[in-house]
């Protein structure tokens, strides 16, 4: 199945920051972060199609994962 | 002794005198909310000769304390016709602390036209005649050029812009930085309470000054060691507001379907990397020249959330360069040209006007018709006829509210007259609670909710449902009313909001310069007495429950992506309030 990828922040250092990736079914925001080698302590915000999600929340077939490291504002 | 100035601008005479025993132990906003609710007559014009304008640094401002130079100003505000606290960094408050001066107070009004300039240094007060070069329009920038030529470069200096001198309910105070620029007490208006008395500008004159007293100095040092690595320490505090500013927030915020959108009228974007914290780093670093990354609107401040954005040949055009302004100009009225925005930032700074009313505004006269959509050019206009003003730069300055009445509009997204910053409460109902029931009007900075229903720092909560939303919107008030005591920055939050030793830290550091012996449960009810001094105040003004409330098409027009609505009840509503 197809998922779409989005990195933000320090994320996209050295990395695509919108990619469409072919996954099997079960695959979770974890495999996704390792297979991008992202440590997974380095992820503090998951969205799966803007709502929070966790780290191992399996995917569904056209999710929107958003990766994000700490970030904060106001 | 620490000293409690009086300005009286009717006789143009002031007194200084000991601090008054109830307000010895009190500091920032706490002091500020004090004092408006003693003595400020509730149901004054704020605009009248009865308001009074209080300026007071927080109990750790003048140390050696990181991230303690903020300062509170207070009055019954202009915008809201409620009690405000206005906060703002900028050199000012470490230098009032250093002289000693608790706080200054401005009230009165002179019976001609003439405007001031009051001086602060340690011989007391003057009031002389402002310069006729700064008055009628002259911008910020060249104001303070022309204020530092006089009374020299190392002064500082608060000033009431245009917008300020010409009373208009959404200008600013502007404050001088550590490099010349601009910090503002933003919200509220409180540019034309000060404009209101004559004054056009504070200089304050710190020659001669001593250092702030500590009671316990190596208790002092020893705390803010510790409060100085939590915010090192942590990803955000220590690294993320330094790499990519407030406005790292576009990305995060339009992810989660929370970022308004062409006046409130959906949650997400397609042109967020337009303006994104990301593409600010990125185009910061790129063109180099004056441009910086990073900066701090304060000195001793160690988290440097601020930035100087360059032009294409590397020449500052603005700092301090925040999410709410570019969210405002560039989501919600669709301009999609970071460089124009950046351009309107800086004229709003020039001009003195509050970058999230005016944001606000100028996209509900776009709605209304008085500007095209996404017409950057045009809002820079406007903006800048703000310095001698048009009848459409003044319907502008007069707050979102006011466009929304002259436009004869039911979208208009303010509380108590205040525009709604840049989160979405039908997306994030945490921020929602805060909106209605702050004292201040629409404030996000008055409980930043956003922190534990987004960032996942304090709190996890999520943010489309309504659990644990009342309890967190009280909390977040109460701590926020106690920070904004202090003189710290809100933003160390970020770095002691999972870290019980560096929040510690803070009240030891409190505990060692006084003398005294506070617990994290006195640091509370402080936070709450602030709040029910102004809650008072409000009470007194006219305002009621009914007032908390969230603009009504929140209720009935729901936003994509989440399709979701603002459904919490009144009596919902005023649960935040009981404690």
């Amino acid at each position: 199945m197809q998922i779409t990828v989005k990195l933000f922040a320090t994320l996209r250092e050295n990395r695509e920051k919108i990619m469409t990736l072919e996954v099997s079914e079960g695959t979770t925001p974890r495999h996704i972060s390792e297979q991008l080698g992202i440590p997974v302590d380095d992820v503090a915000i998951i969205m799966i199609n803007g709502r929070g999600a966790s780290v191992d929340a399996p995917l569904q077939a056209e999710d929107v994962l958003a990766l994000f490291p700490p970030v904060g504002g106001g | 002794m620490q000293k409690f100035i009086r300005i009286d601008m009717t006789t143009l005479k002031s007194t200084i005198t000991e601090v008054p025993a109830k307000y010895a132990g009190l500091g920032g906003r706490a002091l500020t909310s004090c004092f408006v609710n003693d003595e400020v007559n509730p149901t004054c014009h704020p605009l009248g000769k009865n308001n009074k304008i209080i300026f007071a640094p927080g109990l750790l401002s003048g140390t050696s304390a990181p991230n303690s130079g903020r300062m509170s100003v207070g009055a019954k505000s202009p915008l809201t016709g409620t009690i405000k606290e206005s906060n703002t960094g900028g050199s000012a408050s470490q230098m009032l602390a250093k002289m000693g001066i608790k706080a200054f107070v401005i009230e009165g009004k002179p019976a001609d036209d003439q405007f001031y300039v009051i001086k602060l240094d340690i011989n007391g007060v003057t009031i002389e005649a402002a310069p006729a070069e700064i008055l009628g329009g002259c911008g910020n920038y060249e104001a303070i050029r022309i204020l530092g030529e006089k009374y020299g470069a190392h002064v500082g200096i608060a000033l009431a812009g245009p917008a300020g001198e010409y009373r208009m309910p959404a200008a600013n105070i502007s404050f001088k930085d550590p490099d010349g620029n601009m910090r503002s007490a933003g919200r509220g208006g409180l540019g034309a309470v000060l404009g209101s008395k004559n004054v056009k500008a504070i200089v304050i004159d710190e020659t001669g000054a001593g250092k702030v007293p500590i009671a316990d100095p190596e208790a002092f040092m020893a705390a803010s060691k510790v409060f100085a690595k939590a915010l090192l320490d942590h990803p955000v505090a220590g690294k993320g507001l330094a790499l990519y500013g407030t406005d790292v927030l576009i990305n995060i915020l339009n992810e989660a379907g929370g970022l308004p959108a062409k006046n409130f009228t959906a949650g997400r974007i397609d042109f967020n990397d337009n303006f994104s914290g990301e593409t600010m780093n990125a185009t910061i670093t790129e063109r180099g020249g004056d441009g910086k990354v990073s900066h701090g609107c304060h000195k001793g401040c160690i988290i440097r959330c601020s930035q100087w954005y360059p032009d294409k040949q590397g020449k500052y055009i603005t700092s301090g360069f925040e999410y709410e302004t570019i969210w405002g100009l560039g989501a919600n009225s669709e301009i999609k040209d970071f460089d124009t925005i950046a351009y309107i930032d800086r004229a709003m700074d020039d001009v003195g006007i509050d970058s999230i009313e005016t944001a606000v505004a100028v996209a509900v006269a776009m709605e209304g018709g008085l500007i095209p959509w996404g017409d950057g050019d045009r809002v820079l206009e406007i903006v800048k006829e703000m310095a001698t003003p048009t009848p459409l730069a003044r319907i502008i300055a007069g707050g979102a509210g006011v466009v929304g009445k002259v436009c004869g509009l039911y979208r208009t997204p303010v509380v108590k007259d205040q525009a709604i910053p840049a989160y979405d409460p039908r997306a994030i109902k945490g921020i929602g609670l805060t909106y209605a029931t702050t004292p201040m009007g629409a404030d996000h900075t008055a409980g930043y909710c956003i922190s534990g229903n987004i960032l996942k720092i304090g709190a996890d909560i999520d943010p489309l449902k309504k659990d644990g939303q009342i309890e967190y919107a009280r909390a977040m008030q109460i701590g926020t009313a106690a920070v904004d005591s202090t003189g710290m920055c809100l933003f160390v939050y970020f770095g002691v909001a999972d870290n019980p030793a560096g929040y510690q830290a803070l009240i030891d550091m409190i505990n060692a310069q006084y003398g005294i012996n506070l617990s994290s449960d006195d640091v509370d009810e402080l936070g709450k007495t602030v709040l029910r001094f102004e809650r008072d105040f409000n009470k007194r003004a006219g305002f009621t429950n009914a007032h908390d409330r969230l603009p009504e098409f929140m209720e009935y027009e729901a936003i994509e992506p989440h399709n979701v609505v603002w459904d919490f009840s009144p009596e919902e509503i005023d649960e935040v309030m009981k404690f």
